[in-house]
């Protein structure tokens, strides 16, 4: 069973804001879905390894070749609000960090 | 124009090929048709004919392809049926619908869908949900649903989806059309908005199993741009078996019995189903998969885990939607996300974030990917006896608009005999075996990675056998 406490330390990482209401429903939603969950606890998994992709490859890597990319002004084009910078001319604007409510 | 109408993709493409049929005719009578889209299926339909085509002279021969919205294509609206993300115009392609687009199956529309591909039903779209074209009171499924609903419908000639749990198989089975999950890996995801990316894998969504093979066939390969996609073993040819001789079909017990809440109408459908797979001259024996039961446990662990790490991406900085006011950027994060994100994303994201969290990892997290490696061996040992292994797709038949809503573990319980096989990375296809009141049912063929090929074979003799007409749909 999740607690209030619980809930809102959850959305504080995943910087969710909430309103009372929405506190209250996800405390009692998540419990009932985690309750069902945890069932998988009482499986005997002692030495079995995790899986974390299906498929076996790994460290995958092309050859270090320059190529293409997309113009300033193209990778800009959906910002909610894209600055003028110096030098490369175009940047993200954001409001300032100020006091940083997460942990 | 009610005769195109009848027309399988692959049979239109093969009479644009023979000149018997205009590409662009075929084009303009599905863009007129699927702008006049009464399910709310598409979310954006092309305005106009590609500039020097369709080219009917191409493996796809010019028949359109309706795309699900989560699949970036530059220019055009991509939204992953969420609000945080209106108005967004990638500037690039996804992998796959270039493919396609370049074997000659321009772009007809974008289709609605669960937000961020998160549901079973539609209702999750923050466009709206699309109606079921068998009964418009009901769902179509999810999270494809208006790829589901469009081809069902006649709105497209075929369309592509994503599965993640059941995402392309569940819509497939309650519209009464075929959908494929090809293996993972199969087809890039370059360009998909990512869910859980470990799961993601794009597939078709198609009147009949031979149009699935023909699509599927011009999806796949690998690609640099994503480093998960492999090389295909062999080649997709269009499937011509008509018999299942030899054929072993695995039935477990886990996933047909009780527990999966499978309702008597669909029960009787899939024994009927396997009636038929043995008058073709399968063999149909029991089987055991004894870890499937927990696959939705987990499966409800690693995907929202991996969407809580994919989706903080969306913070008002580079793209879509941002509430600020005169504030800091923490809190701008923060309403941008309460804003733009709806109840079900929410939920998943915490569940996510909540399983990943510090002093909870091993006990969630952790436990849901040893349990994946059961699931994996469960499968594997199976596929040493049987050549296949089928189950119902969805318990359930096309249900009520609203009637699952409130409670979000009901919903989850439609993937109940889907996941497994999501989990495992390896193919499924659902394809129609009959209506249960009015209402398509779902019947599933799993194999082993890479097994597409023998997969559609044996879908392709059953589809034969089972002989389901659509065409209601279409009216």
């Amino acid at each position: 069973m999740l607690d209030r406490a619980q809930v809102l330390h959850v959305a504080r990482l995943a910087r969710l804001r909430l309103s009372d209401d929405d506190v209250d429903r996800m405390a009692g939603e998540l419990s009932n879905v985690l309750d069902h969950i945890e069932k998988i606890g009482e499986l005997d998994l002692a030495g079995v390894p995790p899986t974390s992709h299906v498929i076996d490859v790994a460290g995958v890597a092309r050859a270090d070749e320059p190529q293409g990319c997309l113009a300033p002004e193209v990778a800009l084009a959906n910002a909610p609000e894209p600055v003028a910078v110096q030098p490369s001319g175009l940047g993200f604007g954001v409001p300032s960090p100020g006091q940083d409510s997460g942990e | 124009m009610s005769e195109l109408l009848e027309l399988t993709a692959a049979a239109a493409a093969e009479r644009v090929r023979a000149r018997e049929l205009d590409a662009r005719e075929l084009f303009d009578v599905y863009r007129e048709r699927a702008a006049a889209d009464e399910l709310n299926a598409f979310v954006w339909v092309a305005d106009d004919r590609p500039a020097n085509g369709p080219a009917g002279d191409t493996p796809l021969g010019g028949v359109p392809v309706a795309v699900k919205d989560l699949f970036c294509t530059e220019g055009v609206p991509s939204q992953a049926g969420s609000r945080i993300l209106e108005g967004y115009r990638p500037p690039y392609t996804a992998t796959v619908v270039k493919k396609l687009t370049g074997a000659g199956a321009p772009l007809l529309g974008k289709t609605n869908q669960d937000e961020f591909a998160m549901g079973s039903s539609n209702e999750n779209s923050g466009y709206g949900p699309v109606l079921n074209p068998w009964d418009r009171s009901r769902v179509p499924g999810g999270s494809s649903g208006g790829s589901a609903a469009a081809v069902a419908a006649g709105l497209a000639p075929w369309a592509i989806g994503t599965d993640t749990g059941g995402s392309i198989r569940q819509p497939a089975a309650l519209c009464g059309i075929v959908g494929l999950k090809p293996t993972y890996g199969a087809c890039s995801r370059y360009g998909m908005i990512a869910f859980a990316s470990s799961l993601d894998q794009a597939g078709p969504l198609t009147r009949d199993v031979t149009d699935a093979a023909l699509l599927f066939s011009h999806m796949l390969g690998r690609d640099d741009c994503d480093s998960t996609s492999l090389e295909y073993p062999g080649d997709i040819e269009l499937p011509s078996r008509e018999d299942l001789q030899g054929v072993r079909i695995g039935v477990p017990e886990e996933l047909i019995g009780s527990e999966s809440g499978a309702e008597p109408g669909v029960r009787k459908l899939f024994d009927a189903t396997l009636k038929l797979a043995e008058n073709l001259g399968a063999l149909v024996e029991p089987c055991r998969l004894p870890h499937a039961p927990h696959a939705l446990s987990a499966y409800y662990l690693i995907a929202p885990a991996e969407a809580s790490a994919n989706l903080a991406r969306y913070d008002g900085v580079r793209y879509g939607l941002r509430v600020a006011g005169d504030t800091d950027l923490v809190t701008m994060y923060e309403r941008t996300r309460a804003e733009g994100f709806g109840d079900e994303v929410k939920r998943r994201i915490m569940l996510g974030t909540y399983a990943l969290s510090s002093g909870y990892y091993d006990a969630y997290y952790g436990t849901a990917q040893k349990v994946r490696t059961k699931i994996f061996e469960d499968f594997r040992e199976a596929f040493e006896r049987f050549d296949v292994i089928a189950t119902p797709t969805s318990p359930w038949t096309a249900f009520e608009l609203g009637s699952k809503t409130a409670d979000p573990l009901a919903m989850y319980l439609n993937d109940f005999c889907t996941v497994p096989m999501s989990l495992a990375g390896i193919p499924a296809v659902s394809i129609p075996c009959g209506l249960s009141g009015g209402l398509p049912v779902g019947f599933q063929l799993a194999g082993p990675a890479f097994s597409e090929a023998r997969l559609l074979d044996a879908a392709y003799a059953l589809e034969r056998a089972i002989d389901f007409d659509g065409s209601a749909a279409r009216a």
